[in-house]
Order: C-alpha cells, then sequence, then structure tokens
C-alpha cells in the first residue's frame, strides 16, 4: 500500500475509522486487512475492479457483516458492538437495489420514515419525494421503475434521515450519463450540507469529482489519497497516439522496452512507462504507421492500471 | 448431429443440471426421503383405532369380593386402566370434564346385595363421547368382558347366577355428544387444523421472502430490532385467523349444529393464544429455511405429525406412548382439547387451564428459538 496524503496524525474527527478489517467466507478472504481513515465532511471515492472487496467492506463498515479480525469506529461507534447507533446515523445504499418493489415509491418512502420515527411524517416524505424530483412518480410501484429512477428513490430513502455518513455502493452502475451526472449533482448537495460520503464507483470521471480515492485489488489497499496525488506517484509518462493505424498498434507497442502498459481509451491509445525517453523511442519505431502521437498528463486510470500491473493484481475475480 | 441426437443431448443436459440442483438443495432432498418414512411409521405404528388402555375412574360405593373381580377384570382386560378409585361422584365426574380420564364406571352401594338377589343391579359406564370413535371399543366390550369374569367368579352357591341371561344391566351413558355425531368431534377439530396449516404456512414466508428478493439488507441496514420484525410481521395474521375462527364458528353453528356449551370468551382465549403460537412457529421457519420452497417444506413436515397425532384424526389415547409424547408437543394437540372440551363439554378455565399453559410455553419457546435463529447481519 501506498500512503500519498502528509501522515494523517492528527485528524479530529474521522467519520470512518477501521483498523485491519478482514472477512473471509470459507477460505476465501475478501478482504484482508483494509484501514480507512476518513475525515468528517468530504466525498471520498471507493474504487476497485469487481469482487475486489469494497461492498464487503463498507457492509463491514455499517455493521451489516461481521469482520473477522480487525476492529474499527464509524462515527465514533465501534462497528461489533454499536450496529445499532450505527443504523441510526448512516445511510446505506446497496449496490442492488433492495426496496420493496410491490411497495410505491411513496409506500417506501414512508415505511423508512416511520422506522426512523420522523417527526411530521406527511409532511417529510412530500419535501423527501420533491426534493428528489420524484412526486410525479410516487404512486408507481418501485419494481417498475428504470435504473435510474430506482436509484433516485433509494438516495432519497437512505439521505431523508439525514445520516451524518452516506455509504453509497456504486450507486450509479447502468444509469444512463444524464441521470449519473444529475445523481452526482444530489450528491455534492448532501456534501454541501455537511455529510460525509463514501460513494463507490467504476467510473474514473466520477472518481475525480471526489475529495479523495481509496483503491481496493483483491482485498487489499492498494492506494489511496487525492487524485492529483495518486496520478503525480505514479511516475508516469503517457502519449497519446491517435490516427488510422492505431487499432493494431497496442500489441506491438506493448512488447516494446520501456512501455509499461498500452491502453485504448475510445479511438485512442495510451502507452505509459516511467522512462520517458524509452517511450520516445518506441513511438519512433512506429512513426510511419499514420499515427498522429502527442505528449499527455497521465489520467487516473493510467495510473491505476500501472499500480495494478506493479501488484500484480490482475488475477481478478469476478463477484 | 442427427435431430433425435440433438434432442437426446439437451434433455441429458437438463437432467444433469436438475440432479446437481436436487443434490445442492439438501433440506428438499432430505423431505423426499423423510417424508415417506415419517407416513410409514405413523400410518404404521402410531395410529390405532382400537385404543387400549383408556384412563378410566371407578366411582364406587362398595367393597366387596365380586366388585373386585369386575374391576380386576376391566383392567386385565387392557381396554380400561383405572386410574382413581372413589367413593365421591363428584371428584369422577370432574375428571371426565377435563379430559383426564375416558371413562367413569359407577357401582352403587348396594350392588352386590342386589347381585345376589338376582335383582339386576344397574351397573354404569359414563363415556367421554366427544369423541366417538376413541370409546367404541371399550364400551363394546364391556358387557362381555364383565359377564366373562362373573361367570368365573360364580361358582356354587352362586352358579345359579351365571346362567341367566346377564346378572346385572349394563348402562352405557355416553357424555358431551350423546348421538356420536362425529361432526361434533370433527368440526371444532377442524378450527384447529385449518388455523396450523394456513398461519404457519403464511408467515414462513416472512423472513425467506424478503432474503430472497435481497431486501433483506435494506431491512437489515435500518434501526427495526428483531422482535419488533418479528411482532410486525405476524400481527397481520392475527386477524387473518381472527376471520377463520369467525367463518368456522359461525358455520358450525349454523350448518353443522354443533352444541356450543362453555364460555365464548374462554375460546377465544384459547383460540388466540394457539394462533399466536402459530404465527411464532411460522416465523422460526421462516428464519431457518433459505427458501420459500424450503418453508413451504418444512410447513408440510410439521403439518403431517399435528394432522395425525394430535387426536384430529385418529383418537390421540390409541397412540403409544412415543407417539402421545410428539403429540403433546404439537400445539394443535392442546387446542383440540380446549376446543373440544369447550365447545362440547362445557368446560371452565380450570379444566383447560395445562392446555392453556403448554400453548403459552410453546409459543415462548418458538420466539425464544425464532430470536436466536435472527440474523442481525448478513453472514
Ligand atoms: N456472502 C458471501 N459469501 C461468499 N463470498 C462472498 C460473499 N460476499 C462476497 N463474497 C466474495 O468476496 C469477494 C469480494 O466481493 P465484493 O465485496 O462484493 O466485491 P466488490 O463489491 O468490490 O465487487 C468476491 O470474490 C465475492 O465473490
Ligand atoms: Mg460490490
Amino acid at each position: 500500500m501506498t500512503e500519498l496524503a502528509a501522515p494523517e496524525l492528527a485528524i479530529p474527527d474521522l467519520a470512518i475509522n477501521v483498523r485491519g478489517l478482514v472477512k473471509r467466507f470459507g477460505d476465501k478472504t475478501a478482504v484482508d486487512g483494509v484501514d480507512i481513515q476518513m475525515p468528517r465532511g468530504e466525498v471520498w471515492g471507493f474504487l476497485g475492479p469487481n469482487g475486489s472487496g469494497k461492498t464487503t467492506t463498507i457492509r463491514m463498515i455499517c455493521g451489516l457483516l461481521q469482520a473477522s479480525e480487525g476492529e474499527g469506529e464509524c462515527l465514533g461507534y465501534d462497528i461489533a458492538r454499536d450496529t445499532d447507533q450505527i443504523k441510526l446515523s448512516t445511510g446505506y445504499m446497496t449496490q442492488k437495489f433492495s426496496f420493496w418493489s410491490d411497495l410505491t415509491i411513496r409506500e417506501n418512502i414512508e415505511f423508512v420514515a416511520r422506522l426512523y420515527q420522523m417527526p411530521e411524517r406527511r409532511k417529510k416524505v412530500d419535501e423527501t419525494l420533491e426534493k428528489l424530483d420524484l412526486t410525479h412518480r410516487q404512486h408507481q410501484l418501485a419494481g417498475a421503475l428504470s435504473g435510474g429512477w430506482k436509484q433516485r428513490m433509494a438516495l432519497a430513502a437512505v439521505t431523508m434521515h439525514e445520516p451524518q455518513l452516506l455509504l453509497l455502493d456504486e450507486p450509479t452502475a447502468g444509469v444512463d450519463p444524464q441521470a449519473r451526472r444529475d445523481f452526482w449533482d444530489e450528491i455534492h448537495q448532501f456534501a454541501a450540507q455537511g455529510m460525509t460520503v463514501l460513494v463507490s464507483t467504476h467510473y474514473m470521471d466520477e472518481a475525480e469529482r471526489c475529495d479523495r480515492i481509496v483503491y481496493l485489488a483483491n482485498g487489499k489497499l492498494l492506494t489511496r489519497g487525492r487524485v492529483s496525488d495518486i496520478i503525480a506517484a505514479s511516475g508516469l509518462f503517457t502519449f497519446r497516439g491517435e490516427g488510422d493505424g492505431v487499432r493494431r498498434l497496442a500489441e506491438d507497442l506493448r512488447n516494446e522496452n520501456g512501455v509499461d502498459q498500452a491502453a485504448y481509451f475510445g479511438a485512442a491509445l495510451h502507452i505509459s512507462g516511467t522512462d520517458r525517453a524509452l517511450l520516445q523511442s518506441a513511438i519512433d519505431k512506429e512513426r510511419h504507421k499514420n499515427v498522429h502521437w502527442k505528449e499527455v498528463p497521465p489520467n487516473l486510470e493510467d495510473a491505476f492500471i500501472a499500480l495494478m500491473t506493479r501488484a500484480g493484481a490482475d488475477d481478478r475475480h469476478h463477484a | 448431429m442427427t435431430p433425435v441426437a440433438g434432442i437426446l443431448a439437451r434433455i441429458s443436459a437438463i437432467f444433469i443440471k436438475e440432479l446437481v440442483q436436487m443434490r445442492r438443495d439438501r433440506l428438499t432432498f432430505g423431505m423426499m426421503f423423510a417424508i415417506p418414512v415419517m407416513q410409514l411409521v405413523l400410518f404404521g405404528f402410531a395410529i390405532n383405532n382400537d385404543p387400549k388402555d383408556l384412563p378410566a375412574a371407578v366411582h364406587v360405593e362398595e367393597q366387596t369380593p365380586i366388585v373386585r373381580t369386575l374391576l380386576r377384570a376391566l383392567e386385565t382386560s387392557g381396554y380400561y386402566k383405572l386410574v382413581l378409585e372413589t367413593p365421591d361422584p363428584r371428584e369422577s365426574s370432574r375428571l371426565l370434564a377435563s379430559g383426564d380420564v375416558a371413562f367413569v364406571i359407577s357401582i352403587p352401594a348396594g350392588f352386590t346385595e342386589r347381585l345376589i338377589r338376582g335383582d339386576r343391579p344397574q351397573l354404569l359406564i359414563e363415556a367421554d363421547a366427544s369423541d366417538p370413535a376413541a370409546a367404541s371399543n371399550a364400551i363394546a366390550r364391556a358387557d362381555a368382558i364383565f359377564n366373562r369374569a362373573l361367570r368365573h367368579d360364580l361358582k356354587g352357591s352362586l352358579a345359579y347366577l351365571a346362567a341367566a341371561p346377564s346378572p346385572f344391566e349394563l348402562v352405557i351413558h355416553p357424555r358431551y355428544n350423546p348421538e356420536a355425531i362425529t361432526q361434533y368431534n370433527i368440526v371444532p377439530g377442524l378450527l384447529g387444523v385449518i388455523l396450523t396449516m394456513t398461519l404457519v404456512m403464511i408467515t414462513s414466508m416472512a423472513m425467506t421472502r424478503e432474503a430472497e428478493r435481497g431486501t433483506i439488507e435494506n431491512l437489515l441496514a435500518m434501526p427495526a430490532k428483531p422482535i419488533e420484525v418479528m411482532i410486525g410481521k405476524i400481527t397481520p395474521y392475527v386477524g387473518v385467523g381472527a376471520v377463520q375462527t369467525t367463518v368456522v364458528l359461525i358455520a358450525a353453528h349454523y350448518i353443522f349444529d354443533v352444541p356450543f356449551a362453555g364460555p365464548l370468551w374462554l375460546l377465544l382465549l384459547g383460540v388466540t393464544i394457539f394462533v399466536l403460537a402459530n404465527l411464532a412457529l411460522g416465523f422460526t421457519f421462516s428464519t431457518i429455511a433459505k427458501s420459500q420452497m424450503q418453508a413451504m417444506q418444512l410447513t408440510f413436515f410439521f403439518f403431517l405429525p399435528s394432522l395425525l397425532l394430535s387426536g384430529f384424526m385418529f383418537p390421540f389415547r390409541g397412540m403409544p406412548g412415543w407417539a402421545q409424547m410428539i403429540g403433546e408437543a404439537l400445539p394443535l394437540t392442546h387446542f383440540l382439547r380446549i376446543v373440544r372440551g369447550v365447545m362440547l363439554k362445557g368446560a371452565g378455565f380450570s379444566d383447560v387451564q395445562h392446555e392453556m399453559l403448554a400453548l403459552v410455553i410453546f409459543t415462548a419457546l418458538a420466539v425464544g428459538l425464532a430470536m436466536l435463529r435472527y440474523k442481525r447481519t448478513l453472514d
């Protein structure tokens, strides 16, 4: 694991503070010694390939799974003992939609409002529906909604009791780009009200909207820190190739000395490595192939691919 | 590939998949063997339509060698088991009402003297006929048992009595259901059977449905305690039980003319506890079963002995001791005693309090088990 931010010694108020979390299912270790110290009031991105242990970690933080090893606090409450308090002051949005599909949007929200004993329930439910633009759909069955609307409803339900900490597990998976952008606007509004938000995602553009990133691979914490710090610390140089010939180049370039990785971003090819001169000479060999090359700053994904390759962590399992 | 080979290949693909899935589902697999074995044992060994050793109380006002002979003959016949001998008729009646004995045999003072005189004195057997099948064989045999015993004893100077058709007059007095109408017995019992079947089945889905649909994760993430979930989930079905009870009682009264001798409030109290017992049990099943299918199977697995060993279909007292022990652990057994006692015998609270207590204990155990089994996390 690489620690990129300045050593967090005297952080006064942590929303999440877990140390050495381990979770085993039978003889499989899903989460393997994860530490997270997350200050209040920030928005953090939780990244990692499928099966890397994000969901399992989040479940341990909010008391839905018992950690096999390790300890920690969520909002100051012990994650092993004080699960009742944790449930009262966190909002957890599950990866798989898990509200009641045979209830309408309104009935689901009302159910949650009753469980949390919200005062002035009718009014609060109305406000919540209004705030997330759900009023005109409130009498539709939750099961009949499209992915984006399901996620909005879930967000409404888990934020209604004004939790201090929001745990969102891949809230935008399978949601169209416009809905994704709207959803992130909501997340930032909640953050502006002072909520701490930990959101797991596969989308790099979403990761770049976060104050900090935690990256998990094979149950282990690979890196964490600011997006810019992670990119800088990767020590990468990246060239971007565009043009008709670029489609067939990746295989050749990957075998060149000094090319750590070659990956397509849309129609463009990114090649990255830690030695700029070697990269340059690799490109020069391919000059004739009708490709236009340009040096670009490495992006987060380049940095992650490099990290994964170095960690030898490409034996990913799929959940 | 020929068309036939294609068909066979696809059939075998599905066949193998089903086999593998069947093997994975241990509970279903187990049930497929356990249920036939259970039926064999229950029908083959436990159920007996010729009940023996039926408990009887003797109200006897004199002690003479002939009386002793008669009582000994009853015992050795195998049909009667004399559990109490008392000169007080009130005591023996009370035992009959509470169901502790199936018969009361009364031998009045002066019986022996009148027998010897050839007066053909009366010998009274009162039988609990609320379950007509249970007592019929024992009653049918009583006359023969007494006569054989006397013929053996009445020798020498009394031989003249043995020659007569019967030196006494046996009077059978079926109590509670004098005309032996089986519906009187069956209809109140059906109330218990219906409640058991429907309520256990419906609540056995309570948690399994949440688990199967994935909504359990949300439920667990929110601040609801296990006991709150349990009470919230079973309470609606108390209403269902109330409707079912009303329907059955109305039918019992207007269609089947079943008498209602005891207090209604007592029956309703019994029904309420019984409904709660079944709902608690169903909820417990739902914390054990991994799928709704398994929940159904557990329900069926419980329903079968309830039907057969509770005294609903076959006389409880006809069963061997081990089967009676299982029967005592089933709520339906106790409920049947309550509902038949109150409706047919006019039982009061003190007659059925032990049955009520048994139901309360059962409910408490089911709730306790459910709370132990209830998963507070997704582990
Ligand atoms: N209940 C479970 N039983 C067994 N294995 C599990 C369970 N939950 C998760 N896993 C395994 O743990 C690993 C991590 O899963 P998960 O936390 O869902 O990863 P992510 O959310 O990052 O995709 C996966 O290999 C998954 O198969
Ligand atoms: Mg996940």
